[in-house]
């Protein structure tokens, strides 16, 4: 009997010969990720256990992006904790403010994380290294503490569900249309514990950029993992890096719990509404929705091919008078390519906010808190209540293109109601 | 395992950002983030809680973000255990890994808010005190009991690594 790609994976972690969902296993990681609000927790726990020097320095990747820049002292001193350690341990895997980037744009990017890797990190959006054909998967910090000690960490092997994408998809629709859709229709637990794999004829023709943003946002569905299997594409986004990949693909016999099978050829853009990402709605379904608040970034929606997206919208356009658009590129990278590319003057022309890489509001930190009844849209990744600031406020996710049409009318907005040049306001 | 106490009653889909705002992760005390515990969703619900007390909710508890400082932030208020239909998978690694019991139990429904609970985790025996009624759910895989029974995955790291 077959496996699929995420059991191949885990089985060659497992040091075991066979595997299946349900099983609980002890597997050696390839990569352990923590940043500046979940490290210094792993950090103390690894210190509290007697353990003097971490299993593997080269292993361990330590990003300070979420109140980084420090946003107020306590969060100084947590980064600082992060720097400290990093030099006691000799981890070159480090990345300090002007280096760093949102972690899961960065770590693709540095070529950190390749495909076949076994890949833990205390953040939920860990997820997003699947893309690459990765097992990725979120934990919490006494999981990194653990890891740190022996490089190894428990895990219970999911079962796999299949999503097969068919169709063509409309112009303004891609990947982060695709995932909101898929949690609309199974729910924020449809993959409860589970491993989601991407596939089918759409899939395989989205850039790596569109894939990242999919499997970012699996574990709003409540999965462990979300993966896509790497094929020709991804072989030429790692192709440069050092370290060896692995490329595996699931058997033409591999057991899925479930199958969805969409053909996705009628879908518009689409938003999730407050306070769920399952909330889900066509763009052209919100009438006079005002935002006060547009948010383009993120590890969900922060590369490059977003940050196009959006200048080729907001080009020659302000943003609404009232409206905050800040914009978030990802890494120092993507920051510099949009300078070169001259969307970073299209953005201040526009009247934007142009940020260093942080997560920043994404989760309510720094850089752009809702106040009491304020709405934004973001190309974030979870609208829970007060997720952005005031529990009082709301926040509704989308892709770049609704986004930057939303800020330029300054409601939630279909991107073809904005014409080349000729819409004022 | 025994645990004893009053019952404080949440829906389907208790978020981490519910459980404890992004604002406090600036802490890693579980007291201090006690404070702040379900201050979105409840705000007096910290000084409601009396030592002991247990939380009872409904589908996908802790759904959302990776933050330890959600299961500390519920041990810290006094909370002694969680009795949800699901949970949410980190949610239930970091609750195993810092030792906070917990159990699943599709019976959570017949529980009100304030009933006086007694739960066996050892067997998944819910005693339902006020309302005279006994629930039954399955106690938990071995594999985990072993880490939550050693006080949390680091002893249990320590304890196994020195006899392997």
């Amino acid at each position: 009997m077959g496996y699929t790609i995420a059991e191949k994976i885990l089985l060659k972690h497992s040091g075991q010969k066979t595997i299946k969902p349900g099983e609980f296993i002890e597997a050696s990681i390839d990569v352990a990720l923590a940043n500046d609000i979940t490290a210094p927790l792993a950090i103390s726990e690894f210190k509290k256990s007697g353990f003097k020097q971490v299993f593997n320095k080269n292993k361990i990747v330590l990003v300070p992006d979420h109140f980084a820049p420090a946003k107020d002292l306590k969060s100084a001193n947590q980064c600082k904790i992060l720097a400290d350690f990093a030099k006691e341990q000799g981890i070159k895997n480090y990345f300090e403010i002007g280096q760093m980037g949102i972690e899961h744009a960065l770590l693709p990017e540095k070529g950190i994380v390749l495909p076949g890797d076994l890949v833990i990190g205390a953040d939920s959006h860990t997820c997003t290294y699947g893309a690459l054909g990765a097992y990725a998967t979120g934990m919490g910090s006494t999981d990194l503490a653990r890891a740190y000690i022996d490089g190894k960490c428990w895990l219970k092997v999911p079962a796999t569900l299949k999503f097969i994408y068919r169709g063509k998809l409309n112009k303004w629709v891609g990947g982060k249309d695709l995932i909101l859709f898929t949690i609309g229709q199974i729910g924020v637990d449809g993959a409860l514990y589970k491993v989601m794999e991407f596939c089918g004829p759409v899939i395989k023709k989205l850039g790596m950029d569109d894939r990242f943003s999919i499997c970012n946002m699996a574990i709003e569905a409540g999965a462990r993992a979300g993966l896509i299997a790497p094929d020709a594409i991804t072989k030429k986004f790692v192709a440069g890096f050092k370290r060896k990949s692995k490329f595996y693909q699931s058997d033409p016999d591999a057991v899925y719990e479930k199958t969805y099978e969409w053909d996705i050829s009628k879908l518009e853009p689409l938003v999730a509404c407050p306070h769920l990402p399952s909330n889900v709605k066509p763009v052209s379904s919100l009438k006079d929705i005002k935002v006060d608040q547009v948010v383009i970034g993120s590890c969900t929606n922060g590369r490059i091919s977003d940050l196009r997206i959006a200048a080729s919208l907001l080009k020659g356009k302000k943003a609404a008078p009232g409206v905050k658009l800040i914009i978030f590129p990802a890494t120092q990278k993507i920051y510099l390519q949009a300078v070169k590319e001259g969307l970073a003057e299209i953005f201040v022309k526009a009247g934007g906010v142009f940020s260093t890489p942080t997560c920043g509001p994404c989760l309510g930190g720094h850089m752009g808190i809702l106040a009491e009844g304020e709405v934004a849209i973001a190309t974030t990744n979870r609208n829970f209540l007060g997720r952005m600031g005031s529990p009082k406020s709301f926040v509704y996710l989308s892709n770049p293109a609704v986004a930057a049409a939303s800020a330029i009318t300054g409601s939630i907005t279909h991107p073809d109601k904005i014409r080349k040049g000729r819409f004022s306001n | 395992m025994i645990i004893k106490g009053k019952v404080h009653k949440f829906t389907d889909d208790i978020n981490t950002d519910d459980i404890i705002a992004a604002k406090y992760l600036v802490s890693t005390d579980a007291q201090e983030l006690g404070k702040h515990c379900m201050e979105t969703v409840s705000p007096n619900f910290s000084s409601a809680v009396s030592p002991g007390d247990i939380i009872i909710a409904g589908n996908n508890f802790g759904c959302g973000s990776s933050r330890e400082h959600a299961p500390l932030a519920i041990k810290g208020c006094g909370i002694s255990a969680v009795i949800a239909k699901s949970f949410a998978a980190i949610f239930f690694r970091n609750a195993i890994n810092i030792g906070l019991p917990f159990l699943e139990s599709a019976d959570v429904d017949k529980i009100n808010e304030g009933d006086l609970i007694e739960v066996d985790l050892s067997t998944g025996v819910i005693k339902n005190i006020t309302q005279n009624q006994n629930y039954k759910t399955q106690a938990f895989p071995e594999f985990l009991q072993e880490i939550v029974g050693s006080g949390g995955l680091i002893n249990w790291v320590k304890k196994t690594t020195k006899s392997r």
